[in-house]
């Protein structure tokens, strides 16, 4: 008698039907809670994680090559650095337009308000964006242990 | 442009650590890191300049005015602590031996690039911050990136060494974020000048005592004071040597002046020395490590550690600068901090230069080589005269200042302690030099490239020049002991 080998998770037809349903939403949440984020909870940290979920979901059902053929890794790395990139240039930005580092109230010429609406704006993106990108290597690093 | 000198020194660094990771390529992200740590140097310079002439400069980040914003404040300590970290980072970054004995794999170096920037941002932004929270987020941006940097170490010691760091180090963190946190939830500010303000009607509140215990316990973990330094033997033996040069000559000097800071400007050295009597508990522990420090690297058979331990020797005098409390003795403390960056900077990069050229970092590797690298073996010789404190060498201005500052104080004892530690800075010192000129050589070598001797030999060419020229590093750190102690020139 010999033993059937454990199906893989992509054989699941419930798990891969599911996934396929959830990931576009789960996506979709992590950008409301990312731009709603200034009127309501929320923010670019929780965004990014969520947005990162969908990725690891996908990863887990369909395989690390199939994720790793969406978002290689170089991206995943470059993603990191460019996050970070728009948080402290927006704080340059502000510097540059005459105002403190960090200052949005500049961004703006007319109205102060505006400036702070926009600056926190740009900046929870870079921070969604790094908090994702890092979600993911972090995925990978573990995921791919043992496999390189 | 320049009103923002203050916030960009750190910002620089902080963004320049990311563009690493778009460059990619090994050669043009060691360019870019050198040039960012020159251009920091520039700005400490023009900042140190800016305050000695003009007096304390604050930034408002984000246009929110201290207390409720953070407030970047920059006095004579801060600017002088400023320019010996980025002078260290300046000869380090460019140096030839950078990427020796690192276990880097394949086209990873920019990450290896990026960390040493957010270690320098880190760095940069303890010292120049006037919020005590913002302080606790630099420290744990430093000690992430320094867990990284040692674990790259080429043995597989690193990373059980960068793990027992890791550990220590957030117990460090966490004890200085509890002690934080006390504080604002009696006083309810975070600004360093805020809190002077507020605390001495609160100073017999228990929970003010309870956060200032847990500051002082954390930032002695963060600078190994003596019974707390088991880390830092580990750490510095294990990690890349030019890594262990760039950390042994900056982090634990960023500490200090972390503690100086909480004792002196939030605290306030009536409460701390007259009411709480601290001296008497940091004096013996100071001397202990003096002692228990030079006498372990008596006995080590590895460079590395024999440097670490001498470090923690090192950190032994500068808090015994720290119980003098008086000018004299932190002008001592600190004017140590400048020159024991420059003689750890300059000895951990000529070991650096011995792996290079032998591989290995145990003493018997430089058996020898006195004549096939002259000038490595030279700069360890100059190098371990200034640890003993020889005339003509920057380490004896900082133990005469020591001396005469017990003396001051009436501490007749702990003055001949000093000497006395320093003569076993003599055996060990002596080990190297007879290793070196009067051993069998192992390894047939040549001289390492100028790359790598010059930027050693501009650290320790240094600790001759402030040996003898003595306005600058002395002039900075009385002026520093002078804002501590909040005395008006």
């Amino acid at each position: 008698m010999s033993i059937k080998p454990p199906m893989r998770m992509r054989e699941k037809v419930l798990l891969r039907v599911a996934s396929k349903a959830f990931i576009p939403l789960i996506l979709l949440f992590a950008l409301y809670v990312q731009f709603h984020g200034d009127f309501g909870p929320g923010g670019g940290f929780q965004a990014g994680v969520i947005f990162a979920a969908g990725f690891v979901l996908f990863g887990l059902i369909f395989g690390l090559e199939a994720l790793q053929q969406v978002v290689p890794w170089s991206i995943v790395e470059r993603a990191v650095a460019l996050g970070l990139l728009v948080y402290g240039g927006v704080g340059v930005s502000c510097i540059l337009r005459g105002g403190r580092f960090l200052d949005y109230g500049v961004l703006d010429h007319h109205s102060p308000m505006h400036g702070q609406h926009l600056g926190i704006l740009i900046i929870e993106l870079g921070v969604g964006l790094t908090v994702a990108a890092t979600m993911l290597a972090i995925f990978y690093a573990m995921a791919g242990r043992g496999r390189a | 442009m320049s009103e923002h000198l203050s916030a960009l020194i750190v910002v620089l660094p902080l963004l320049a650590a990311p563009v690493c990771l778009l460059l990619r390529q090994t050669r043009m992200v060691r360019a870019w890191t050198s040039i960012v740590a020159w251009a920091c140097l520039c700005m400490a310079l023009t900042l140190l300049e800016r305050v000695h002439t003009g007096g304390v400069i604050t930034y408002a980040m984000g246009g929110w005015d201290p207390p409720l914003g953070i407030e970047y404040r920059l006095d004579a300590l801060n600017a002088y602590l400023l320019v010996i970290v980025t002078a260290i980072a300046s000869v380090v970054f460019p140096s030839g031996v950078i990427l020796t004995d690192t276990s880097l794999p394949e086209g990873k170096a920019h990450l290896y690039f990026a960390a040493l920037l957010l270690c320098l941002a880190g760095l940069l932004g303890i010292t120049s911050t006037g919020d005590l929270f913002n302080v606790f987020v630099f420290v744990e941006i430093t000690s992430l990136s320094s867990y990284t940097l040692i674990s790259l170490g080429k043995n597989r010691q690193a990373l059980t060494a960068a793990f027992s760091y890791l550990v220590m180090g957030t117990i460090g963190g966490t004890f200085l974020l509890v002690g934080i946190g006390f504080l604002y939830q009696v006083t309810g500010t975070l600004n360093m000048n805020d809190l002077a303000l507020r605390l001495p009607e609160l100073l017999g509140s228990r929970t003010i005592l309870a956060g200032f215990a847990f500051l002082m316990v954390g930032g002695s973990i963060k600078l190994a004071v003596f019974p707390l330094h088991q880390w830092l033997p580990n750490a510095y033996t294990h990690a890349p040597a030019a890594v262990s040069a760039f950390i042994a000559a900056t982090a634990t000097k960023v500490s200090y002046y972390l503690l100086a800071r909480i004792i002196f400007t939030v605290f306030g050295a009536a409460f701390v020395f007259d009411a709480l009597h601290l001296h008497w508990l940091l004096m013996p522990l100071a001397i202990a490590a003096m002692f228990a420090g030079s006498l372990a690297a008596v006995f080590q058979t590895d460079l590395k550690r024999l440097l670490a331990y001498s470090s923690i020797a090192q950190i032994g005098y500068m808090t015994l600068g720290l119980c003098m409390a008086s000018e004299t003795g932190l002008t001592g403390g600190i004017v140590h901090l400048f020159n024991h960056a420059l003689m750890k900077g300059g000895l951990f990069l000529a070991v650096a230069c011995v792996v290079m050229r032998t591989g290995s970092s145990s003493v018997n590797a430089i058996s020898g080589l006195g004549r096939k690298m002259p000038l490595t073996m030279a700069a360890i010789v100059v190098g371990g005269l200034s640890l003993i404190g020889v005339p003509g060498t920057a380490g004896f201005i900082s133990k005469w200042y020591l001396v005469v500052g017990a003396l001051e104080r009436g501490w007749y004892a702990v003055s001949v302690l000093i000497l006395l530690s320093s003569l076993i800075a003599v055996v060990y010192v002596w080990r190297l030099v007879e290793t070196a000129f009067f051993g069998v050589p192992e390894h047939e070598v040549c001289e390492v490239p100028w790359t790598s001797w010059l930027p050693t030999w501009i650290l320790i060419g240094a600790t001759l020049v402030f040996g003898i020229w003595t306005d600058v590093t002395v002039g900075g750190a009385s002026a520093a002991a002078r804002a501590l102690l909040g005395v008006t020139p």
